[in-house]
């Protein structure tokens, strides 16, 4: 599949509402949410069948055998994620932040601890007559969030063709998750707000993205928060050779639209049209 | 020559799969006896890392030859210390690309 | 005699940009002698708004092997064991620094001693000043995977004898756990969106899970139909302040101007937020 993955650095920019519309605009049929700590695109595609689901598990997680443990401590001293609690010279591992290494399971002399398979979310790929939508909910406290990205949008593309479309709806920041739905992403559409944070965010998205060799397309969205703020963005996207896409002003119709689960294609407003202008731009660089 | 392709099922005639590091399975082919195999891809079900393991499997089988559409920069790390010959898929089947291979007509990565 | 102060107030979300930067800054701004803490540091943007004069840096480091191929026999063991497979092994070993998590587990395994962990940026923190703000920022560096060990940092040796704000990164996951793990009383900052509705249910869930304290903030209020409070209502979670939507704000913060330093009407809002934030701590 051709993935076209949307990013933002910043929060709230406007991700899942561009994916949304892009999804409705060119009738496609295959799509990820790809924020597994916060996914939200179901709440646009209002999926009604009944998803395919498959457990994940990440890496797995430390047990000590309180029977067998004798309280020397080396599991404490050596674990380097904090996730040993020592209670006089009693130790166990903690709920969250055990990342999963090894290390305390090879270090005990008695063989204590044990490396066990944990179910770390729940993955969802939803099969209609139209559509592919895979998406996932990472259980709370569950690290390799980057693996759990990777698997959703495997089984995307495990269920379509070679030469579809695909929507990857991403997640904000630079890290891990983002990293993950990076490798493998032919564009990706960064999702900018004109305001100081969202032009620091947006330089350090770009910085991340770069690495992969993908192409770039930066649009701008509540532009009209900020003339001169978006005219800095377009005047990055100039100096660093980014296309820019297009700007879509605030309108309180598409917010209004959204809760109101209304799909925002067939409202004649000017975010949307805004949006339609964007789609084509994007979709020309994503197949040439 | 060892050449290894990642795909979807195992079937010579099965498309080849556009992630190298999270295939299901490899197939390989050795041009010596004409002998096509599969193999399990371990590195599927890995948290991170997956090219890495793949690459590293592949070179302990003994692979000197890898068809695939693309793969990340580390996995590419790999497979050049190696010294793997590297090349890039074109449309059709696994096997289409073995022979099109063969025949020498397909480019770089 | 005063048992106040010291206390630790996160701000998270959930979803991204409902607001959690614009609350903490301008509480922080508006408490005197405060600390700002913005544990985002994958995208930080207090600073940005505080503008501080940088004090201290501090250089965050991570362990990362390396290999001394003279000792190194080849045994593999360090590959068979990194559970990230952040290793390889073609004519001598390959470490791959990106997937790294610098567990130290491959030193100690190798048999032959030849693997040495050695410090590498992760990424930095700053702290400064901005007017009687202490304002702590931490930036995780492009091209790094976890800002956990800069979080970590950011959250010691914190000033017991004022209130601290802390900027949560969005989302739920370790990163949010990691900066609300200690903190007294969590503000959960939602807008009024379906989206966000859907997240502020996921934060809700997790400061139950870590019994903490609570309230919700709806930010960009507009009065009319709105999912999270409509959340909040049916799940009795106490409000404790609204922020109207208004382009005086959206405008002022996208200039990176802190409200409450402005002659903006919209102090108010954070005035009354705050009066009633520091009576729920101090019960």
């Amino acid at each position: 599949m051709k993935q076209l993955l949307i990013l933002s650095g910043k929060g709230g920019t406007g991700k899942t509402t561009v994916a949304g519309s892009f999804i409705s605009l060119g009738k496609l049929k295959a799509f990820a949410d790809c924020d597994v700590d916060a996914p939200n695109l179901h709440l646009i595609i209002k999926p009604i069948s009944k998803p395919l689901q498959t457990d994940y598990y990440g890496l797995g997680r430390a047990v000590i055998d309180p029977e067998m443990c004798v309280g020397c401590g080396n599991c404490y001293d050596k674990c380097k994620f904090d996730a040993i609690s020592k209670d006089k010279d009693v130790y166990k591992i903690n709920d969250f932040g055990c990342e999963g290494c090894g290390v305390c399971e090879i270090v005990c002399p008695v063989g204590a601890i044990k490396m066990i398979d944990e179910k770390a979310g729940d993955m969802y790929l939803y099969k209609e007559n139209d559509f592919n939508f895979s998406t996932a909910e990472l259980k709370m406290g569950s690290g390799t969030t980057g693996k759990l990205v990777a698997k959703v949008k495997q089984q995307l593309d495990n269920s379509v063709d070679n030469n579809e479309i695909a929507i990857i709806d991403g997640s904000p920041g630079i890290g891990c998750p983002v990293i993950a739905s990076l490798s493998g992403a032919n564009t990706v559409l960064i999702v900018a707000e004109p305001s100081v944070s969202g032009i620091s965010d947006m330089d350090r998205i770009i910085r991340a993205s770069a690495k992969f060799g993908v192409k770039i397309c930066v649009c701008v969205n509540k532009y009209d928060n900020s003339i001169e703020n978006t005219d800095k963005i377009m005047q990055y996207c100039e100096n660093n050779k980014l296309t820019f896409v297009g700007k879509i002003p605030y309108d309180i119709t598409a917010m209004n639209a959204i809760n109101e689960q209304k799909d925002l294609m067939q409202i004649n407003c000017p975010s949307a049209n805004a949006i339609k202008d964007i789609y084509k731009k994007v979709i020309s660089v994503l197949v040439n | 020559m060892k050449i290894a392709i990642p795909v979807n099922e195992k079937n010579e005639n099965t498309a080849v799969c556009p992630s190298f590091g999270r295939t299901y399975f490899f197939m390989i082919h050795d041009t010596e006896n004409g002998q096509t195999s599969f193999y399990d891809n371990a590195a599927n079900t890995t948290a991170g890392g997956a090219g890495i393991k793949a690459s590293q499997s592949l070179v302990n089988q003994g692979v000197d030859t890898v068809i695939t559409p693309r793969m990340g920069n580390n996995a590419l790390d790999v497979l050049n210390a190696a010294n793997i010959k590297l090349l890039k898929t074109i449309e059709g089947t696994a096997m289409q690309n073995i022979k099109a291979l063969i025949a020498g007509e397909l480019v770089s990565l | 005699m005063n048992n106040n102060k010291g206390k630790k107030i996160a701000v998270l979300s959930g979803k991204g940009g409902t607001g959690k930067t614009l609350v903490s800054v301008n509480l922080a701004a508006l408490c005197p002698n405060s600390t700002y803490i913005d544990c985002d540091v994958e995208e930080p943007n207090g600073h940005l708004f505080f503008r501080p004069e940088i004090l201290k840096e501090k250089i965050i480091t991570q362990t990362r092997p390396q290999i001394d191929d003279n000792k190194c026999n080849g045994c593999k063991k360090c590959v068979e064991f990194c559970r990230f497979n952040a290793l390889a092994y073609i004519k001598k070993v390959m470490v791959f620094d990106d997937i790294c998590h610098s567990c130290d587990g491959c030193a100690l395994v190798c048999p032959q001693k030849a693997i040495t962990m050695i410090n590498e940026e992760v990424g930095k923190v700053h702290f400064g000043k901005s007017l009687d703000t202490y304002v702590k920022s931490g930036f995780l560096k492009v091209g790094k995977i976890s800002g956990s060990p800069i979080i970590s940092n950011l959250l010691k040796n914190i000033d017991e004898s004022n209130y601290t704000f802390i900027d949560c990164p969005p989302g739920s996951a370790c990163a949010v756990m990691e900066s609300i793990k200690d903190a007294d009383y969590c503000i959960l900052v939602s807008e009024p969106t379906i989206f966000g509705a859907c997240n502020l249910e996921m934060v809700h869930k997790l400061v139950n899970v870590f019994h903490k304290k609570f309230g919700v903030i709806l930010n960009k209020y507009t009065g009319t139909n709105n999912p999270s409070l409509n959340y909040c209502l049916k799940n009795n979670i106490e409000i404790i302040g609204k922020i109207p939507y208004s382009n005086e704000i959206a405008k002022l913060s996208s200039v990176g101007k802190i409200i409450v330093r402005t002659n903006s009407s919209a102090k108010k809002s954070f005035e009354d937020i705050l009066e009633k934030v520091l009576k729920k701590v101090t019960k």
